[in-house]
């Protein structure tokens, strides 16, 4: 790697940086409804779980089917956390994450060790069994129904709003693109692509394979439970609906939509698999069967996805005019 | 008393379990013949019931609308292969599992629009009146099961041994580039082999459906065990995928029985990330050397 690649990864970091901060900052002068404001969040939030996704996909290069198991491990934490342990909701958050990461750490180290198919189908089954508990443990957690979240108060400051939840979530979302940028430009990223490429040439050239793939599994289960955390904390109120089998293909889809090993990508992929239905409320009923197609034409068409492609294009358009 | 328990608890387990079997069995024959893992098995199981169902509904007899329903099935079997698999040959295992996955969506999605959100059931074949074997009872329509998911088994393993497309699709799953050479085509065989188990599955929707009912999202449960069945008898076994299968469904009874109802879906997953750590080859599965 020149000395020209790490300078432009470098400036290529602190821009994406600026331009979702950007984005951050101009969206709500656009913006004309409360309504749109609301997708917004959502999609922050949805971004941050895929970006964590994208970790373990586009960088170790592992699937998980069962992301949603984490995600909904997060978002009843903090309904749990303040009824069940007395916990303060703003509190509920980290200790849900931190105790997502435990879970994960516990879980990876032997799921970890399968590969391709039966990695998915390890994951599947770990999300839909997550699903299960949410929704049979009726005494804990209200059961299909859900339960209710109380509202964070900080300082007296009743924490509510749409307005307030944009920026939390979307400074949440910033911090979580910075941490995912530093982790793929530290040595464990490099460790990661390794194996990606070739989990036996990573372990002849001295990675310790299973503990890179467990420290990403982690990372990511942990921003997962975070997104999930804001999300509850947001609504008020959360279903087992949260740790759905469809929320898992909907994460999967965002990171390799917008394509995998791309950070940006994962926001893209996001926005377009929140917001895309909206637009298309004739075709509401067909949202499931949408998103399925959308998988299909991807893995068919653009296997790289979108963000990787678009660069691509721009990257090579440019040689052609330098030479 | 606790014999007669057991007893019925096997009962129900055996018969889910030969369903789970015939599936897993779908899931081995396009294994063999392409290395893909259909996801979207359990898909064509909710098809053959749905069909059969509407079929019936608009005024068709039983029979009419079940080979209907069975050849529609394996007509989109043949599609998602020629549509979403094969342009994507040669493509990483992720992406084809990506691909399967959404294809089982898109199905599902469709088949909530078309069909509705409730439950169907269809009449039993062998009456209603329940037989009683020593204390416990069992529904006359799962020994059709039991029966009908034997003779679709004896059937595919007739045809494997004794027709050109049996052979062909054996030797295409020794050796796809050896096939081709001896004049096989190869894109005939693993679309073959994606009908044929869309037919398995299908006839297991509607051997199932008087007894579990049908409706449009069943399937990702299903493939899902289906898939435990193939762990536990290794993949690319067919006999293992059968025996498989019904060490799944009776595990899920007894869970379901001693346990709890609520939680016997979780025995397949028990089962599949116990075998999984445990076992990474399955049981009577062979050591596999990744070649570099």
């Amino acid at each position: 790697m020149s000395v020209f690649d790490t300078v432009q990864r470098v400036v290529g970091n602190r821009l994406s940086l600026i331009l979702i901060g950007a984005m951050l900052l101009v969206l709500p002068l656009l913006m004309t409804s409360s309504f749109q404001m609301r997708l917004a969040v959502v999609v922050w939030v949805y971004a941050m779980a895929a970006i964590g996704l994208n970790l373990l996909m586009g960088f170790a290069g592992q699937v998980s089917l069962g992301h949603a198991g984490f995600f909904g491990i997060g978002a009843y934490s903090v309904a749990l956390g303040p009824s069940q342990l007395g916990l303060s909701p703003a509190l509920s958050l980290p200790a849900g994450i931190a105790f997502c990461g435990l879970l994960a750490l516990l879980l990876g180290r032997p799921i970890l060790k399968l590969k391709g198919h039966y990695l998915a189908v390890a994951t599947l089954g770990l999300g839909m069994l997550i699903f299960m508990i949410l929704s049979n443990e009726v005494e804990l957690t209200g059961g299909p129904d859900g339960m209710r979240v109380p509202r964070v108060v900080i300082m007296g400051w009743k924490v509510k709003g749409t307005e307030t939840w944009y920026w939390i979530t979307g400074i949440a979302l910033l911090i979580s693109v910075w941490l995912a940028l530093n982790l793929i430009n530290s040595p464990t990223g490099l460790a990661l692509r390794a194996i990606h490429d070739s989990e036996v040439a990573a372990s002849v050239l001295g990675v310790d394979v299973a503990r890179y793939k467990l420290i990403v599994f982690v990372i990511s289960a942990c921003f997962a439970s975070a997104a999930g955390g804001l999300l509850a904390l947001y609504n008020g109120h959360i279903t087992p609906g949260v740790s759905d089998f469809l929320v898992s293909v909907q994460l999967v889809t965002m990171v390799v939509l917008g394509g995998m090993g791309s950070v940006g990508g994962s926001l893209v992929g996001a926005a377009l698999i929140i917001i895309l239905p909206q637009f298309l409320t004739v075709m509401h009923e067909y949202e499931h069967a949408f998103l399925g197609l959308i998988m299909i034409l991807t893995m068919v068409f653009m296997r790289s996805g979108i963000v990787p492609s678009i660069s691509k294009a721009i990257r090579s358009r440019r040689h052609d005019s330098n030479s | 008393m606790a014999l007669s328990e057991f007893l019925q608890f096997l009962i129900s387990g055996l018969t889910v379990g030969f369903i789970y079997g015939a599936v897993a069995l779908g899931f081995t024959v396009i294994y063999n013949a392409s290395h893909v893992v259909n996801f979207a098995q359990g898909e064509f199981v909710m098809l053959g019931g749905m069909f059969t169902v509407f079929g019936i509904s608009l005024g068709l007899p039983y029979l009419v609308a079940a080979i209907l329903a069975i050849a529609l099935t394996a007509l989109i079997g043949v599609l998602l292969y020629e549509f979403a698999i094969r342009p994507a040959r040669g493509a990483p295992v992720f992406a084809l599992i990506i691909i399967t996955i959404g294809a089982s969506i898109l199905i599902r999605g469709l088949a909530q629009v078309a069909f509705g959100t409730s439950f169907f059931s269809l009449p039993s074949l062998a009456g209603d009146t329940p037989i009683n074997i020593a204390g416990a009872v069992a529904q006359p329509q799962s020994i059709v099961v039991v029966v009908g998911t034997l003779a679709m088994v004896g059937l595919l393993a007739l045809m494997m041994r004794r027709t050109m497309i049996g052979k062909a699709l054996i030797a295409a799953s020794n050796d796809l580039v050896a096939s081709q050479l001896v004049g096989i085509n190869v894109r005939m065989i693993v679309a073959m082999s994606f009908a044929i188990s869309a037919v398995l599955a299908a006839v297991a929707g509607i051997l199932i459906t008087p007894i579990s009912l049908v409706s449009y999202d069943i399937g990702v449960l299903l493939a899902l065990k289906a898939f435990a069945a193939v762990m536990l008898g290794g993949m690319g076994k067919p006999a293992g995928a059968l025996i498989g299968g019904i060490l799944v469904g009776v595990g899920e009874a007894m869970t379901a029985g001693y346990i709890s109802t609520d939680y016997k879906d979780a025995a397949a997953f028990v089962i599949i990330l116990v075998v999984l750590c445990a076992f990474p080859n399955g049981l009577f599965g062979s050591e596999h050397h990744e070649r570099v």
